[in-house]
């Protein structure tokens, strides 16, 4: 019984296509990412990385395709996923203490009518502390810097206790310290057999920092073990410019408003 | 009918002069509104309109009259103030845009009916009719105010077309305007004066509350007509105008209502006239092309059905019956009969006696469908690196999609292969 | 007794408006707080005209109803017709607000409202209507009743959801990916702001509620970094506003909501400039003093 839970893939993508204004931005994507691996999404901009995990979760409408969780649908192990979004996606002028950020992880687990307990803010604090920012608990979010910003999102995801992490550009604008800091929490939340999956986009740090990657332009290029997928050959394809063709015909779908499969097209407006 | 008529002759000349005053007002306020409309920029005129009226009470107080030049000029003052207000608070603090402008907004309104309030209980006789500026009177434009109102429409309808060129590239792209020389900051110094001005002389007919209607709604509506900006400045100031006509027409027949709110009714009927009717982007316009998407699918589905078949047989004439099309592929039996009587009249397929066949047109275009759904299978496997029990859906869609040209484009790339992979051969035409 | 009473209704508006208005601007949904609270006439004519008094709940039921339609109608133009944000706020709120107008002035006779007062309330007849006790009692103006039971309500349900109008007003990517409906929060907002809108009319009637809606919150916002207590300092900053600009408006003898608007202008301006956190002059000393211990 505890084989056949460790043998379950921490995800499963099956002919997933999302789309963007009609014009579909991921083709038909296959994917199976065991558990307990450090995964680094690598591509070109506008390959469709952060639309990738925000289709994942849910966060953008699938043209086609399923997404699979510890071989469950979304809805069922919503408890189990976490989420670091880009840095930029919230306006840090919030009024809102550290401390305040990091319970918000704390929220999935509470319901409507109760609020953080003491235990709830143990555990944030404990975050805190692997993040090494204890001690800014109760400084207001308009006063860190990126990197601190970007611990305190890293510390609210902890404080979920969750077992598959989604995070996107985690390393984008952090100083040398900081990133460091987080590569080695990271390692160890994938010794703890946690999955973590990371929209990255420096190509030198691929091999240091990932065990597994995912190489993405559009479609998807290649993924498995770094070692044996992140080759000349797939970084060639992958970075070698996009398919004109397959571009052109998604533009096309989208100036003649076309649906992108034909089920859709009997219901479409 | 009576009053009807004795409006549209024109035959007097109060209705002349109101009409006119009316007319020149909100077309030369749509004009505007188009500019801020393009900049994104349509709630800042919201907050002019409201910020100008303590500007008007000002020149009252000032003047002791309401000679229309104080109005103006008082007007011009406190709406230029509130923009740069709404600049100051969003640059300096940490305060957004909306935010500013909501802020701004409402104070100046605040203020500008306090001042409305203490004029009206002095009793002075010269204030009476200053409250139209909140709801708009058209019928008041007569005389030496409409002359003054006039002029000023005039000088905006002038400047406008001076700076056409320049006020349209502000718009598209800010930063190539400067990279080429423009005086950006006096070309955006005017436009925005402008902006006050139209503002200050269109709450004459449609009132401070309503006046970002005009500024607004008529630019959306003919948002929804076309692309091209000289287009959409034509027809915004056409819906603005007739709009303007109808609230010169209100005020004529009823001349205890307010204008603005009717105008306002107007101009926002038209914008949803045109957001149903109008061609291409319209939602009637899209709906039908849907539906005729969706008959292209069905009737090129059925083709590929009766292709398929002649491949089997190496016959493709031979005649079929919908049994026969239906097991190979399921099709709702009165969606099929709708589809082969609709072929049979479009000359693809000819019946005798419920026996259908293609006829040689039809045979070409059930090829080029199933020639593309393979080509198109076969590029996603070997280019696009999807798994071969993928492609089948996407084909689907896409065979009923592609051009001539990028089909030519795809033949090129995959170098004219002969099979698809499943190993179908791929019909070219001879 | 009277001056009280008027101050009294002016604060619960007051106070009502700035918690919600702290949620808006931090949601960069100003302007649509502006289209609710001029959206809602229609409704309030027709539930008028409807049911004959102003007293039903069904005028504040439907009325807010209407509230959030504006909210459907916006996203509708913005989402269906590709009208980009500010014309479908624009075009939706100023079309509504027009028929609202029109229905007053053609059913002038039979709605006890007037063009102007729709702008700017009636506040000063406060104390004029009055509850009286099936056993007689006078127990106060009945205004003083609905909005305190309209403060009651919002308060309780900023108590309720505040872990979800916090998490949802910060980050919303991450509330939905953990579950929380966005959606929800946001109409429910909304809804909140419709009913506030609603009740506060005829008392301080639609621009300024818009204006107690934003510049109280804007204030707040720029003297403190603790949502709690910038929900707080937003209420003080609303009753002062209140009591300030009802003292301005009596001494002038012009409109008391015209007052508070402006009462409210000069609060915000004191803080933009002199607040010890984010104030002009504390940025600017800050900044002196920066440069001079180089």
């Amino acid at each position: 019984m505890d084989n056949e839970i460790q043998f379950q893939p921490a995800l499963e993508i099956h002919d997933l296509t999302v789309a963007f204004d009609r014009k579909p931005v991921l083709w038909n994507i296959d994917l199976k990412l065991p558990q307990g691996k450090l995964v680094g999404i690598i591509g070109p901009n506008g390959a469709g990385k952060s639309t990738l995990i925000k289709a994942t979760m849910g966060l953008l409408p699938l043209s086609s395709g399923f997404v699979k969780l510890f071989d469950q649908s979304l809805d069922d192990v919503r408890k189990r996923i976490s989420y670091v979004p880009q840095r930029e996606s919230v306006d840090w002028d919030f009024p809102a203490s550290v401390l305040d950020v990091v319970l918000m992880g704390r929220y999935g687990k509470l319901g409507l009518f109760k609020r953080p307990r003491k235990a709830d803010r143990d555990v944030a604090l404990d975050c805190l502390k692997k993040v090494g920012m204890e001690a800014y608990a109760n400084r207001q979010i308009s006063q860190l810097s990126g990197g601190q910003q970007q611990r305190t999102f890293l510390a609210r995801a902890l404080a979920q206790q969750a077992d598959i992490y989604f995070m996107d550009e985690p390393f984008a604008g952090v100083d040398a310290a900081t990133e460091k800091a987080i590569i080695d929490l990271l390692r160890n939340m994938t010794e703890a057999k946690k999955t973590v999956i990371v929209v990255h986009h420096d190509l030198q740090s691929v091999t240091q920092y990932f065990d597994w990657v995912i190489m993405l332009n559009t479609r998807l290029v290649a993924y498995g073990p770094t070692l044996s997928t992140f080759t000349q050959q797939n970084l060639q394809e992958t970075y070698g410019g996009k398919l004109t063709l397959l571009s052109d015909v998604g533009d096309l779908i989208r100036r003649e408003s076309f649906p992108n499969r034909e089920e859709s097209a009997k219901k479409a407006l | 009918m009576n009053t009807f008529l004795e409006f549209f002759s024109f035959a007097d000349p109060n209705v002349r002069f109101v009409v006119i005053g009316s007319v020149l007002l909100t077309a030369s306020s749509a004009i505007v509104g188009t500019f801020t409309f393009l900049h994104k920029k349509s709630l800042v005129g919201d907050a002019i309109a409201h910020a100008v009226l303590p500007g008007i009470c000002l020149g009252f107080i000032l003047s002791g009259t309401k000679n229309p030049v104080y109005l103006i000029l008082g007007a011009f003052v406190t709406g230029w103030i509130s923009l740069i207000a709404v600049e100051f608070i969003t640059k300096r603090s940490r305060l957004k845009e909306d935010t500013a402008i909501g802020l701004v907004l409402s104070v100046f309104f605040g203020i500008g009916i306090l001042m409305l309030t203490v004029i009206q209980k002095t009793g002075n006789a010269a204030q009476s009719g200053l409250d139209h500026f909140l709801f708009g009177k058209a019928a008041a434009l007569v005389g030496e105010d409409l002359l003054v109102f006039g002029i000023v429409a005039v000088i905006l309808l002038i400047a406008v077309f001076l700076l056409f060129k320049e006020f349209s590239l502000l718009a598209f792209d800010k930063d190539y305007a400067q990279a080429i020389g423009l005086p950006v900051k006096w070309i955006q110094l005017t436009l925005t004066s402008l902006i006050v001005l139209a503002v200050v002389i269109g709450i004459q007919a449609v009132g401070v509350v309503l006046m970002a209607a005009i500024l607004i709604t008529p630019a959306a509506a003919a948002r929804f007509w076309t692309n091209k900006i000289n287009v959409m400045l034509f027809m915004a100031s056409i819906f603005g105008a007739l709009s303007g006509l109808s609230g010169a027409y209100i005020s004529y027949i009823a001349p205890a209502m307010p204008t603005g709110p009717w105008i306002v009714i107007v101009i926002s009927m038209i914008a949803f006239i045109s957001f149903f009717f109008a061609p291409k982007r319209g939602v009637i316009s899209r709906m039908i092309r849907q539906s005729s998407i969706r008959k292209t699918i069905n009737d090129e589905n059925v083709l590929k059905v009766f292709y398929n078949l002649g491949e089997e047989s190496r016959n493709f004439f031979v005649q079929r019956t919908p049994e026969e099309i239906i097991r190979r592929r399921k099709f709702d039996e009165e969606m099929l009969y709708t589809v082969l009587h609709r072929l049979e009249r479009q000359g693809y397929v000819e019946q005798t006696a419920n026996h259908w066949a293609l006829t040689e047109e039809g045979k070409t275009r059930g090829q080029r469908v199933v020639k593309i759904h393979r080509l198109w299978e076969l590029y996603l496997t070997t280019h696009v690196n999807i798994a071969p029990d993928h492609v089948h859906d996407d084909a689907d869609t896409i065979e009923h999609l592609l051009t001539p040209d990028l089909e030519a484009e795809l033949e090129r790339i995959l170098n004219f292969p002969k099979e698809d992979p499943h190993k179908s051969e791929i019909p070219y035409r001879k | 007794m009277n001056d009280f009473y008027i101050i009294l209704t002016a604060s619960l508006v007051a106070s009502t408006c700035a918690l919600l208005g702290c949620f808006l601007i931090l949601r960069k949904m100003a302007m649509v707080g502006d289209a609710i609270s001029h959206a809602v006439l229609p409704g309030i004519v027709l539930a008028f005209l409807i049911s004959g008094s102003r007293d039903s709940m069904t005028m504040l039921i439907g009325a807010g109803l209407i509230g959030i339609l504006t909210t459907f109608l916006i996203e509708f133009f913005h989402k269906k017709a590709k009208l980009q944000t500010d014309a479908s706020i624009g075009v939706t709120f100023t079309w509504l607000f027009a028929v609202g107008v029109v229905l007053i002035s053609i059913f002038a006779g039979k709605v006890d409202l007037d063009q102007d007062c729709v702008l700017y309330g009636e506040i000063a007849y406060v104390p004029l209507d009055i509850i009286i006790t099936p056993g007689g009692d006078n127990i106060g103006p009945r205004a003083i009743y609905v909005m305190g039971s309209i403060l009651i309500v919002i308060v309780l349900f900023i108590i309720i959801g505040y872990k979800e109008l916090f998490l949802t007003t910060f980050d919303p990517a991450y509330a939905s990916a953990i579950g929380i409906s966005t959606t929800l929060w946001h109409y429910l907002l909304m809804g909140a702001v419709s009913a506030t809108t609603v009740a506060s009319f005829e008392s301080v009637g639609a621009i300024l509620v818009v204006a107690l809606l934003i510049a109280p919150a804007a204030t707040a916002y720029l003297i403190t970094d603790n949502f709690k207590l910038m929900l707080v300092i937003a209420c003080a900053a609303g009753i002062i506003s209140a009591i300030g600009g009802y003292y301005f408006a009596v001494w002038l003898d012009g409109s008391i909501a015209g007052a508070i608007a402006a009462a409210c202008g000069v609060v915000f301006t004191l803080a933009f400039i002199f607040s010890p956190t984010h104030g002009l002059l504390f940025r600017r000393l800050k900044t002196v003093s920066e440069t001079s211990s180089l």
